[in-house]
This record gives structure tokens, sequence and C-alpha cells, in this order.
């Protein structure tokens, strides 16, 4: 039964885009719309706007990659893990190996996807596995968390936007909150 | 804030090894470094390593963005073609029109029948089932529509900042790439987290919402009011 709803789930991801597609090609045909030239009327704009996100995007990533490069994160785990085991919380310091996930998620979602990858690799290669307590709790982290500053800057360059204003805390906040409930959801539904 | 936030970040990034190198030892802490794959440890990188790495690191960065938007084009085309196709179909002014009441609610500046109001809707839809490479395009549509509605031109509005807020936390219904990392790395049970992930998003879409309603209200956030009227009409006489 479960098997039959991953396969189910699985072959829908696949069919997904082209459903969607032929599903409006065939409406626009019932409506009477002259579709290849309405396709081209839209497709026309999407050029120049990707072109001016350039700029944007590489004034972000290329600090967030030095950033990322210098080891901070690692230290900040390594640092918090000496903390709680010197106060005997040993368990605790466990859930200290999702700590460098939830800090380069909304950094990278390259990097955060090779920290995801590492978390469920299944010994001998990796430590803890899909179906652990932590790879069950960083897939909840990796589902409700987004690239935020990739998209902000993605999104405010496609229109050439410079103060963001309430935005990014707003974002950064949604995104914590995001990190707590899976840590929530983790502890309820997996341990 | 983001001036202030791009400072720290490069400052932080270029200094930190370095610096840690020097004040490690005089703090009586051994710096041990172990290789990634294996798990030995290795000897700690030299300066000249860690210099190597963060110019690398840099050019990476502004290689992987432009590489990145390169490979957007392709997917922007052809989804603002399609969408130009349910648009002239009515379809996304018909999504439009059911969702209303939810639209009036988080975006108060948009008006009824507005073309951002459809995007908006084909954004969080895409969002919603997962499909990134479609999301992109239709969140952009978006953001071009709520600019034309903007009066302070560089200046992020209201709607902005929700629709990005509920973007970024946005509920997923299907989250396919989890899914399929997770049958690659052996799952027994790749879609354990599908609901916990559902919850997850509800709990922080609830969040980003009533953050973004509360922030939006701050004298720190203000948007700059627009030039006063008297202004121009000295300046024409």
């Amino acid at each position: 039964m479960l098997d039959g709803f991953i396969g189910f789930t699985q072959a829908l991801s696949q069919w997904m885009i082209p459903l969607v597609i032929l599903g409006i090609v065939l409406a626009a045909r019932w409506r009477g719309v002259l579709m290849y030239e309405s396709f081209i009327t839209g497709a026309k704009e999407g050029f120049n706007v990707v072109i001016m996100i350039i700029p944007y995007l590489v004034a972000i990533l290329f600090v967030i990659k030095v950033f990322l490069a210098s080891g901070l994160f690692e230290d900040v785990r390594w640092v918090a893990a000496k903390g709680l085991g010197t106060i005997g919380l040993e368990q605790a310091a466990e859930s200290l190996e999702l700590l460098p996930l939830a800090l380069t998620r909304p950094l990278s979602g390259g990097a955060a996807q090779g920290v995801f990858v590492d978390l469920i690799q299944k010994p001998p290669a990796g430590r803890f596995g899909p179906d652990s307590y932590i790879g069950n709790t960083a897939s909840l982290m990796m589902g409700s968390t987004e690239t935020t500053f990739y998209v902000l800057s993605v999104y405010f360059g496609a229109i050439g936007i410079k103060r963001f204003r309430h935005t990014l805390p707003a974002c950064l906040i949604a995104d914590a909150a995001g990190m707590c409930s899976a840590l929530f959801f983790g502890w309820l539904l997996f341990t | 804030m983001l001036n202030r936030i791009w400072f720290w970040l490069l400052v932080i990034g270029v200094c930190y090894a370095p610096v840690k190198s020097v004040v490690a030892p005089l703090m009586g802490v051994e710096i041990t470094a172990f290789d990634r794959d294996t798990g030995q440890a290795i000897p700690p990188p030299t300066i000249a390593d860690m210099g190597q790495e963060v110019t690398t690191a840099a050019i990476e960065g502004a290689e992987s963005a432009v590489s990145l938007c390169l490979n957007l084009i392709g997917p922007m085309v052809l989804w603002l073609g399609v969408m130009q196709i349910a648009k002239d179909a009515g379809l996304v002014d018909g999504l439009a029109w059911l969702m209303r009441p939810l639209m009036r609610w988080l975006f108060p500046e948009v008006p009824d029948g507005h073309p951002a109001q459809g995007a908006i809707l084909m954004n969080l839809s895409a969002n919603m089932l997962n499909l990134a490479n479609a999301a992109t395009p239709f969140g952009l549509k978006a953001m071009k529509e709520l600019q034309t509605l903007n009066t302070t031109e560089e200046t992020a509005t209201n709607s902005m900042a929700t629709f990005l807020a509920i973007n970024t936390s946005s509920v997923t219904i299907i989250p396919f790439t989890i899914v399929g990392l997770r049958s690659a790395a052996g799952s027994e049970d790749p879609a354990a987290p599908l609901f916990g992930i559902f919850l997850a998003t509800l709990c922080s879409t609830c969040v980003a919402i009533f953050a973004v309603r509360t922030l939006a209200k701050l004298p720190a956030f203000a948007a700059t009011a627009p030039e006063p009227l008297s202004v121009s009409v000295k300046e024409l006489a």
C-alpha cells in the first residue's frame, strides 16, 4: 500500500509538468485562443528579466561562498557540542549535527543539499542514514525552509529593488520558525 | 541592512580562518583537520591553502551565479509563454477570482483583477507542488507586476514583502526533491517526512504572515514617503 503510494508520487512527480502544460493547452484550445502567438508574446519578456538578475546574484553568491569557505559554522557546532557535553547533555548534543544544516540553509541551496545528503547517508559511508531521527528531522528541515538570500536577491534583482525594508527579517523569522517546527515535529514523529 | 550584512559576511569570510590559526594556539586549542571522506586526521591547512580556498570560493560564487541565471533563461521563457496561454484562456483570472477573498486580505494594495494576483497565485501553486523551475518564472512575473504598483521605485512595497515571506516559507504538499534524495540514499520509507513537512511549513507560513505584517508597522522599516505634492507644484510655477 505504502510502496504503491511512493511509486505513485514518484510517477506523478515526473508527469506533473507535462500534465500541467497539457491541461493549459487543452483549455486554451477549448476557448479558441491563438496559442502559438500567445506563447511568443509571453515568452519575449523572459530573457531580459533573467539578464537583469545577474549582478544582484553575483554580489550575493560571491560573499556567501567566501563566508561558507571560512569554516565558521563547523567551529560553532564544535564549540556548542563541547558546551553541552560539559554540562552533561550528550543526548542533546546529537541534535547539534543538524546545526550546520540549519545555518547553511538560508544562505545556499547547493551547500545545504550537500550537508543534507551527508546526514542521510547510510552507515558505513555516513553516520546516520535517512531513517534515523537525525535523517528524518533533517528532511523536515530541508522541506520547511527556503534559500532565503538567494530568493530575495533574484526576485528583487529582477525589478531593480535595492531597499528590502522588512522583507529580510520577516523571511529569516519565518525560516527560524520553520527550523523550530521541523525540530518539534521531528521529535514528535520520529522518536 | 543588506549593506551591513554583505560587509560582515565578507569580512568574517576572509578573516576568520587566518585569525583562528593565530588565536587558537595562544588559547591552547589545537586545530585538528579531518578528511571529509575517510574521517582520517590530516595536517591542518597552511595560511597559503586558506588563501587559495577563499579565492576559489569567491570565483566559484561569481561563476555559479552567472550559470544559474543562464540556466534560468530556458525555463523562464518557456513558463512565461505557457502562462500567457493560460492567461489568454482565462485560467489565470479564474484562479484569481476564486482566491479573491484571500488575496484581498494578504495584498490589500493590489486591486482586484490586477495581473499581479494571477502571477502570485501561479507562483504559490507551483511552490506547493514543488515545481521549482516553474515557480521562479511565475514569481519574477509577479514581482514585475507588483513593481507597476510601486510608487517608491527602488524600495520594496508591503505587498512584495508579504509575497516573498509567503513564498520562502511556502506550504509544501509534495516535496519531490527530498523524497528523491531519500530514496537515493536507500531509505526504507522515503515519504516518511511528507506529513511532518506539511505541518512544519504550515507553521512557518503562519509565522511569516504574522511577522511581515507586524514588522511593516515598525518605523524603522517605513517606506520613504512619496514626494509631497507641493514641491512639484512649486517647480511647475
